[in-house]
């Protein structure tokens, strides 16, 4: 059986905004089938006694203190932006009024 | 719409409303959350950020200690247990509010989780539960410019500024609150009232409503007796206590009508209206973003251990609901008294005129009685008035020095109000002082019992009751500058009288 659906894939493109067309969804739905089940190889050697991992290294509590550090100017900031007006980021309107919290 | 509103009484007879509230408070750190740009409200447009809030390629974030202690307390304020081991999630979505498009936040491991905080309401206690808090970081500052109206819809681009990108934000969730029938709208506004008043008393947070650093997303939800849980909506857009109160009231109304005529809710977002009061749909849950969260790989996981936790806890200050017992036992007042003393917003205006050097009752009547008033009649808030604990304090001084009696007091009160100055100021301006030379009051007195032969002579046969129309007319000549009892005593004194 398949890692991955060709469903799946349509849903994480729609998701990451990408256009892909119906014949690169039988690509990538292949690729990324390869890829996962590769990956699910792990799987075979893990054992009840190793916990789950999502970094390489083992820290915790890297912290730092609340001291003010100085930045950028609004010119070095806005350098490298695509288009500029009143000292801000000029960007296209967004069409979804949602925003994070 | 046209749609008439069932009455609220007859609503909350029929349905039982479940409401839930998420709230956001911006920490007061030096700093932003992972990295080192400043935090303070206004300023120019980004001139407060780094490659690390603006999400350049090779930047990494590391965590600020202040904030993480910050939500450690307000997670033990909020008796909750603290996790030994959590990370940071990458909450991933296309909004320009956000450079890096991603907002770090936390997903199935908030760094606080299952706790309470007890409310008062009508004087019952209510115990609301503490899903989790967690947190993450704020986003910057959109304006949508173009088109006509200024609002997203017909704006033709926006304008970002990410001063505000960045900034700790702690995000605090309650569990479901049932059963609270008519009394969930006032329930809704105690909680996050006794919130704001916790995180106040922690230090931890300006907590303005009105500035965006305390924010609050109000779900609501109506069944039958008896039957499950309604579909619930989530309004947005909440910026003031009173708001909280009338968004949960607009909201059970409005899913009343819906229902009673059949319909059912759709689970959905919805906008708040200040001016109005209604709410407006937003987006539909039902075509819910996927967020794709997953652990933060450019920050290592938190692990607090037991010590450190330890030493926090045993740091927290007295909460807001303790320590109003304590002045309430201080002050010696009922638990009516208290109430009204809390209804009135003037638990820390009274504390800090008593800490002043007034007596408690002085404190009170000034702050219920002549200024309440006023706020009342002005719609102001009560520690928006214009007079400081510091001015109240005083002017009390200065009756309690038999400079002002209480006529004048108020006198001079209206003019702290209008802003003229301190009370003594004022009462030496405005020449309001109490009439203490005992020569020109004596002469008051001569002369109005020189004007009344009649009512003298009744005095002087043992009438002494009849002195008060002589008191009366002294205190006219001089305008009620003088002290009556003193007046009194000096009548029946020239007039050879025991009092």
């Amino acid at each position: 059986m398949a890692a991955i659906s060709r469903e799946e894939v349509a849903h994480l493109a729609r998701l990451s905004r990408l256009a892909v067309t119906e014949e690169e969804l039988d690509t990538f739905a292949g690729q990324l089938d390869v890829i996962l089940q590769s990956v699910a190889q792990v799987g075979e050697v893990t054992a009840a006694d190793i916990p789950p991992t999502s970094h390489s290294v083992p820290l915790t509590n890297v912290l730092r203190d609340d001291v003010v550090v100085p930045g950028l100017t609004p010119q070095e900031a806005l350098s490298g932006a695509p288009d500029v007006a009143e000292q801000r980021f000029r960007v296209p309107r967004i069409l979804d009024e949602d925003v994070a919290s | 719409m046209t749609t008439t509103l069932p009455a609220y009484d007859e609503v909350v007879a029929r349905y039982e409303p479940v409401i839930g509230l998420e709230t956001h408070v911006e920490l007061g750190t030096n700093t932003k959350m992972f990295c080192g740009c400043p935090t303070d409200f206004g300023g120019e447009p980004n001139t407060r950020v780094c490659p690390v809030c603006l999400g350049l390629p090779g930047s990494l974030p590391v965590a600020n200690k202040a904030a993480i202690e910050a939500t450690i307390r307000i997670g033990l304020a909020l008796n909750c247990s603290i996790a030994q081991w959590c990370r940071f999630a990458r909450k991933n979505y296309f909004y320009p509010d956000m450079p890096k498009d991603f907002q770090i936040s936390q997903y199935d491991e908030p760094l606080c989780s299952d706790g309470y905080l007890d409310v008062e309401v009508d004087g019952e206690l209510v115990r609301i539960g503490i899903e989790r808090v967690h947190l993450e970081e704020d986003t910057g500052k959109t304006l949508h410019v173009g088109g006509a109206t200024g609002r997203i819809h017909g704006a033709t681009e926006s304008l970002v500024d990410y001063n505000r990108a960045g900034i700790p934000l702690v995000e605090i969730v309650t569990k479901p609150v049932p059963g609270t029938g008519a009394l969930a709208p006032e329930v809704a506004k105690a909680y996050v009232t006794e919130l704001r008043d916790v995180l106040r008393s922690l230090g931890v947070s300006d907590v303005r409503m009105e500035e965006g650093s305390l924010r609050c997303d109000v779900n609501t939800s109506l069944n039958l007796p008896g039957e499950e849980w309604g579909t619930r909506t989530e309004t947005k857009n909440v910026n003031s206590l009173r708001s909280v109160e009338r968004a949960v009231r607009s909201e059970i109304l409005r899913q009343a009508s819906v229902l009673d005529a059949g319909g059912r809710i759709t689970q959905e977002t919805r906008h708040f209206h200040e001016d109005t009061g209604d709410t407006t749909p937003g987006r539909s849950k039902e075509t819910a973003t996927d967020y794709r969260y997953f652990p933060e790989p450019d920050l290592v996981p938190l692990a607090p251990d037991t010590a450190w936790v330890a030493e926090l806890k045993a740091a927290l200050p007295e909460l807001p609901r303790l320590h109003r017992r304590r002045l309430q036992e201080q002050w010696g007042l009922s638990d009516l008294d208290m109430q009204s003393v809390l209804n009135a917003g003037a638990v820390e205006l009274i504390e800090a005129t008593v800490a002043a050097g007034t007596t408690p009752a002085a404190a009170r009547k000034w702050w219920l009685g002549e200024l309440s008033r006023r706020a009342n009649e002005t719609g102001t808030e009560l520690a928006d008035i214009g007079a400081t604990p510091a001015q109240v304090a005083e002017l009390q001084g200065l009756v309690d020095a038999g400079k002002l009696n209480d006529k004048l007091a108020r006198t001079v009160l209206e003019g702290v109000v209008a802003g003229e100055g301190s009370p003594t100021e004022i009462m030496t301006n405005r020449g309001l002082e109490v009439v203490s030379d005992t020569g020109a009051l004596t002469a008051a007195v001569d002369e109005a019992i020189a004007a009344n032969p009649g009512i003298a002579d009744k005095i002087r046969s043992g009438k002494v009751a009849a002195a008060g129309a002589l008191v009366g007319a002294v205190m006219k000549a001089t305008r009620g500058q003088a002290d009556a009892k003193t007046v009194r005593d000096l009548v029946l004194e020239r007039l050879g009288v025991q009092g």
